[in-house]
């Protein structure tokens, strides 16, 4: 009864700094500058249609290119021996410490026309490549910034995988390509959910990857989010916008939880 | 097969570290352009070591990153000790209030701290600048509460329950028994959680974004005005230094956390 109380500090913290901002957002979302209901902030904000579209767009093909990249990185550090495998870890870790700012910018150094790709592809003759200001460079950038957050669940659950199951799919018959697909793939969904998950809510909300990499089609939802809160003054938009990129994230969190239930359920 | 998964592994690897090493250049350039090499210099390791601003920065990062650690750790260790005793409906609900700030945007917290302070600020502090190193402070611990929490859970799992009901046996109080014996056992999961809150801490961008001040800047924030203009290269030197720093914390992390694994294998071997 009396450790049960040790949680009480962080509970109010909590309820003062996460639930309360929240009711604040969706408070902000609902009233215009003069202090009335409105739902004239939400309106506005479902203008911006494509742009939604277009960040869960991007957000997507971020998640499958991380999960086709970060797949068989995962598999190859689960299987190497425990020292090598600490290093191989913390080498996907580390980038997850390092200023993304400046990382992101250094990709504009190496994609831009004069860039030092396009300097290298010159020397052959080849290019100038249009490599940045597309959606293909803020996809990529995404995909630079998340993978390792895709790469960590997938590691966790393969290398807790049972060799015994992989050899005794080999003796019942499975070839390699058999075996992945019946007994190693669905045994690692787990992994590729929370990957999935990770990936996609930092992509899809994401403001600075689409201001360096993208031009000016390729704006998100965290720009125009961004900018009524830096520069346009205009908190009753951002908070309405907020609340639906909020809506958006849980809507897909509940997607890939149920995805993940109903697998356990046909697998018993 | 498997020399193909290796290859990519290599391949995956360069494309991670590939803007790494285009800093790492960038920092010994004698220019300000990270795509043009126009010589060897130590001058922007200088400048950056010359330059009290820059320095005052990443002191202001560091100041807000071992407060708003050392904060969410004590809270938050508590905190894990009093979920750990709960049952059915309360506990998930609280957990599932932890999980907020790790599964909602970062733009979302930040926004959303913003008008809270804004709010207050306005409402009841009647001041249009309510924004600084408090408002800063209050965003990370609640941002870095989550990850000191679900990193003590586990080793209050591994626990011995029965620990506990011995120390008082043997005639300690509860305060002490928490004191000499549940604490020694959270203590790999309470360092790696504080670690863990410092450095989401000193690298945060996005959420410190929306509730810092201009009484108090971190690195970041500096460093996000200027890639607006042109990014003075001795960020460069900086993002270097800070590389092996973070690599040196990394290992230390690691080995702490595998001397803790041996420690348990041990243990289940003896029992």
């Amino acid at each position: 009864m009396k450790s049960k109380a040790l949680a009480s500090p962080y509970i109010l913290w909590m309820v003062i700094f996460t639930i309360v901002p929240l009711a604040v957002v969706a408070y902000y979302a609902f009233t215009n500058s003069a202090g009335e209901f409105t739902l004239e902030n939400l309106a506005n904000a479902a203008t911006y249609w494509p742009t939604f579209l277009r960040s869960v767009g991007y957000a997507i093909a971020a998640c499958v290119i991380c999960l086709i990249m970060g797949y068989p990185v995962a598999y190859v550090i689960a299987q190497t021996g425990a020292s090598a495998q600490r290093i191989l870890y913390l080498l996907v870790m580390l980038p997850m410490c390092m200023s993304f700012l400046l990382r992101t910018l250094a990709w504009v150094a190496l994609l831009r026309d004069t860039g030092l790709i396009n300097t290298f592809l010159g020397f052959f003759g080849v290019g100038p490549l249009p490599l940045i200001r597309n959606a293909g460079s803020v996809i990529m950038g995404m995909v630079y910034n998340y993978l390792p957050y895709m790469i960590m669940p997938l590691y966790t659950v393969i290398v807790k995988l049972d060799p015994r199951l992989i050899e005794a799919a080999q003796d019942l018959g499975c070839d390699s390509v058999q075996t992945f697909r019946r007994v190693i793939l669905p045994l690692s969904l787990p992994g590729i959910v929370s990957g999935i998950t990770m990936v996609f809510v930092p992509a899809v909300s994401t403001f600075y990857i689409s201001q360096k990499l993208g031009s000016t089609s390729d704006v998100l939802i965290g720009d125009i989010v961004e900018r009524q809160f830096k520069s346009a003054q205009n908190p009753y938009l951002g908070a309405a916008m907020s609340l639906l990129l909020m809506v958006i994230v849980f809507i897909s969190i509940g997607l890939m939880n149920k995805f993940t239930g109903d697998e356990e359920v046909t697998t018993i | 097969m498997k020399r193909l998964g290796k290859v990519w592994t290599v391949i995956v690897y360069l494309f991670l570290y590939l803007p790494m090493i285009v800093l790492f250049v960038g920092s010994f350039n004698d220019g300000r352009d990270l795509s043009e090499f126009e010589g060897f210099t130590l001058s922007n390791y200088v400048t950056l070591f010359r330059d009290t601003d820059s320095l005052a920065l990443l002191l202001n990062s560091v100041i807000l990153a071992v407060s708003s650690a050392l904060l969410a750790t004590l809270i938050g260790t508590f905190a894990a000790v009093g979920i750990h005793s709960m049952r059915g409906r309360i506990r998930s609900l609280v957990m599932t209030v932890t999980n907020i700030p790790l599964v909602n945007p970062e733009i979302v917290t930040g926004v959303s701290l913003s008008l809270l302070f804004v709010f207050v600020g306005r409402g009841l502090l009647h001041t249009e600048n309510v924004l600084g190193f408090t408002t800063l402070l209050i965003a990370h611990v609640t941002f870095n509460l989550p990850y000191v929490i679900l990193s003590v859970m586990p080793k209050l799992r591994q626990m011995d329950n029965q620990l506990m009901d011995a120390a008082q046996d043997l005639g300690c109080t509860p305060v002490q028994g928490f004191f000499k014996v549940v604490l020694p056992e959270l203590w790999p999961g309470i360092i790696s959680g504080a670690i863990m809150a410092f450095t989401m801490s000193l690298d945060d961008f996005v959420i410190s974004y929306f509730v810092y001040g201009n009484s108090f800047v971190t690195l970041p924030v500096e460093i996000y005005t200027n890639t607006r203009k042109q990014m003075p290269p001795k960020f460069y030197a900086m993002f270097t230094l800070m590389f092996f720093v973070i690599l040196v914390v990394m290992i230390l992390m690691n080995v702490i956390q595998a001397r803790d694994e041996s420690k348990q294998k041990r243990r289940v071997k003896g029992a």
